[in-house]
């Protein structure tokens, strides 16, 4: 036992050592998190802001105007008048406008009779911005309409919308707990998988049969310094997600921390099996990146709500380990220590973590002895 | 005889591309264990994906708390439940119940009628219905609340009889149902194949790296230029056919229109592969080995896959993170592809997109030819 953790320290300081020569893992955990941070944090937003939108005024009347008017200094749209509908069609041909809201010829007239109509055609080439200008100017009109009503003493029924745990409702808070889930599975899955595969495909597990090393021992070792890389890359990414962002922190950075953990254990896990399957860089490489980045983006709840997908891809979302590490930290992050959640979710990636590093270790004592 | 020797010196080269050519589809298609890695994962993930991407509501849980208990409040929660895609999964009767369903995530809304909803109609007073949400699902949040402020509004509009004095006619162009299925599916065959080729690229020069066999191809006859182009091409070819499977898929399984030309199509994915595979290569140049690659490319991929218009509009994006997306070539394949699918658009209405595809790989191609004959460590 002793003699086995004498091995298992020097072997890990050995590969602390070829970590520090070969930067790019390190670039990995540094950079990924980092730039992760930044990206998402400023670019990712699906608030919709000054769409462009071409408004046509057939009728020069002041009503008409005062109907449209929504549509300046909204921070929502970028509005360009333009004179006849086929100016409009050809800004929409060209994609130099969104959409075009037209306001026809008789629309004063018709107002008196109650029968006045507006239009709005909408570019479904972007169909997500399509469905926000439609809103807007849905919302534009309604709080006309009631103005109007409420002028010859009618009242509306309105509505009022509060959205909890997200008091700005900015996606910037929605996608933030996310990337503590990409930083872990990118740099988890993929760096493990190449790094054992390259001890494969170099023989080094044949070449232990003459020393004292056992394969688990050299397995173990090589993952310690990986395991490091991800612990940084992730305190990189909740630190940054923090100060710069200032998402909120409702719940306990205990439990953040244990879930983080278990979900490091399934990622490295993943990465291990991957790399005995393949025993080759060049196909590990290939497979680590298909599980890694598109999955962890498209299925596990983090940009698509699965709730409206068909029951077959819902129970594929479930079976992924993905979506229960993002629910427990979209809660705790968002909304607090709901522990019906928790507890739900922390079982299973419990169950998953265990699983994980069975398999992973008992395929590699296999293959190799 | 000068024009002999010239013509000689064409064919040599030629029939040197068409042998590196061959060579490298070997290499990269022998191991039987690739073909089922090309394949499969991009038929699963064209039907998973196809399924996930998607920005529609199609079933919407709510809580309903109604404290005026009158027939108008009655006939509004009727109204919903009559409606296709809502289902009513609790009915509450206090204010203190509305964080239960909410927290466990199996309500995505709650309807609350306050306890004067008719008295101030009657009083010719505005009257509020309140909406909560769930923020730790921004979008859903939000579609819920268009959603339902649509219902209310067009149900009152009715209801009361009150015809509204103005009415929008909305229409949307190229896409009707305004589904947004069919705006992610050019999208994510441009991401996928997108992955493959520059990974593939990158790995084809790290893997004869580290086996020592590229040292032995730099002295052989063949130019640089040569190398290259054998290099690019099997991440080219394996792009085209990732392309096609997920293309068959998304208009055959999804039923996403198709517009344009077959022809613009494989113009447009062929100067979006060869810059790709510029990229892959530029990327391999720098490295020493197949982990540098892995690291390097996914550091390239995500930021860029992220910052690509795929699924947030780059017009949403700061000015300066806008200008960074000018050295990402999916951005432009995107916008070209969807345009060809959706708007039937030609080769000439998308050929703005192909300048900055063909400079990313006019310099990332010359860096790597350059970098391969002087970069020998």
């Amino acid at each position: 036992m002793k003699a086995s953790l004498r091995r298992l320290i020097a072997l890990t300081h050995k590969e602390f050592l070829e970590l520090l020569r070969d930067k790019s893992s390190l670039a990995m955990g540094i950079l990924m998190p980092m730039m992760l941070v930044f990206i998402i944090g400023y670019g990712v937003s699906l608030d919709v802001y000054h769409s462009r939108i071409a408004v046509v005024l057939e009728d020069p009347s002041p009503t008409a105007h005062q109907v449209v008017s929504f549509v300046d200094g909204s921070e929502y749209f970028d509005p360009v008048y333009v004179t006849n509908m086929q100016a409009a069609e050809r800004l929409m041909d060209d994609r130099k406008t969104e959409a075009i809201l037209r306001v026809p010829p008789t629309f004063t007239r018709d107002l008196y009779q109650r029968q006045a109509h507006l239009q709005l055609i909408l570019s479904g080439i972007d169909t997500t911005t399509a469905m926000s200008i439609q809103g807007y100017v849905e919302s534009g009109i309604a709080a006309w309409v009631t103005r109007q009503l409420n002028a010859r003493n009618i009242g509306m029924v309105t509505v009022d919308s509060r959205v909890w745990f997200n008091d700005a409702n900015s996606s910037t808070w929605y996608f933030m707990p996310g990337l503590l889930m990409l930083t872990i599975t990118i740099i988890g899955v993929q760096l493990t998988a190449i790094v054992m595969a390259r001890e494969y495909e170099r023989g080094t597990f044949e070449s232990l049969f003459v020393t004292p090393v056992r394969a688990l021992e050299l397995v173990i070792s090589k993952i310690i310094p990986y395991f490091c890389i991800s612990v940084i890359g992730v305190t990189i990414c909740f630190v940054l997600s923090r100060h710069l962002f200032h998402v909120p922190m409702m719940g306990s950075i205990g439990a953040i921390i244990i879930l983080s953990m278990l979900y490091l254990f399934i990622a490295m896990g993943t990465g291990l099996i991957i790399s005995v399957i393949t025993k080759s860089q060049f196909l590990a490489c290939q497979i680590a990146l298909h599980v890694s980045m598109m999955p962890c983006l498209m299925l596990s709840g983090y940009v698509f709500d699965l709730r409206s997908t068909p029951k077959i891809v819902q129970i594929v979302g479930d079976i992924l380990p993905f979506s229960h590490y993002l629910t427990c930290l979209k809660s705790l992050f968002l909304a607090g220590n709901i522990w019906d959640v928790l507890l739900k979710n922390g079982a299973l990636l419990l169950v998953y973590g265990l699983l994980a590093v069975t398999i992973a270790f008992s395929m590699t004592r296999k293959k190799v002895e | 005889m000068m024009e002999d020797q010239k013509e000689m010196r064409l064919k040599v080269v030629f029939r040197q591309v068409r042998y590196m050519c061959w060579k490298e589809t070997l290499a990269t298609f022998k191991d039987p264990r690739f073909r089922w890695i090309l394949i499969v994962p991009a038929l699963l993930m064209g039907f998973l994906f196809g399924y996930a991407a998607n920005f529609n509501l199609e079933n919407v849980t709510y809580a309903v708390l109604d404290k005026s208990h009158t027939k108008a409040s009655a006939a509004l929660v009727n109204h919903l439940d009559g409606t296709r895609f809502y289902h009513r999964v609790a009915t509450l009767t206090s204010d203190e119940q509305i964080a239960g369903p909410i927290d466990s995530e199996k309500a995505m809304m709650v309807l609350v009628i306050p306890q004067d909803f008719v008295d101030r109609l009657g009083n010719r007073q505005n009257s509020p219905v309140q909406i909560i949400t769930d923020g730790r699902y921004t979008t859903t949040s939000s579609l819920v609340t268009a959603y339902t402020t649509r219902i209310i509004m067009e149900w009152v509009m009715e209801e009361t009889g009150q015809d509204s004095p103005l009415d929008l006619q909305v229409r949307t162009w190229f896409n009707p149902n305004q589904l947004t299925r069919w705006f992610f599916s050019p999208g994510i065959l441009g991401i996928m194949s997108f992955i493959q080729v520059v990974l593939l690229a990158g790995l084809s020069v790290a893997r004869e790296r580290e086996e020592g066999t590229f040292e032995q191809l730099l002295v052989t006859p063949s130019s640089p230029v040569v190398i290259l182009i054998g290099k690019a091409f099997a991440p080219i070819l394996v792009g085209l056919i990732e392309a096609a499977i997920l293309f068959l898929v998304g208009i055959l399984w999804f039923q996403v229109p198709f517009y344009g030309s077959y022809f613009a199509l494989l113009m447009t994915l062929l100067v979006f592969f060869i810059s790709s595979a510029g990229i892959g290569l530029g990327i391999s140049a720098l490295c020493q080995n197949m982990q540098q690659v892995q690291v390097y490319s996914s550091l390239y991929l995500v930021p860029n896959g992220v910052l690509s218009g795929l699924i947030t509009p780059i017009r949403n994006m700061p000015e300066a993170l806008q200008l960074l997306t000018y050295i990402n070539p999916l951005r432009f394949a995107l916008d070209a592809l969807r345009r060809i699918y959706f708007q039937g658009a030609g080769l000439i209405q998308v050929g703005y997109n192909f300048v900055p595809m063909v400079l990313i790989s006019l310099v990332t191609l010359s860096m790597a030819g350059y970098l391969f004959r002087h970069n020998l460590n």
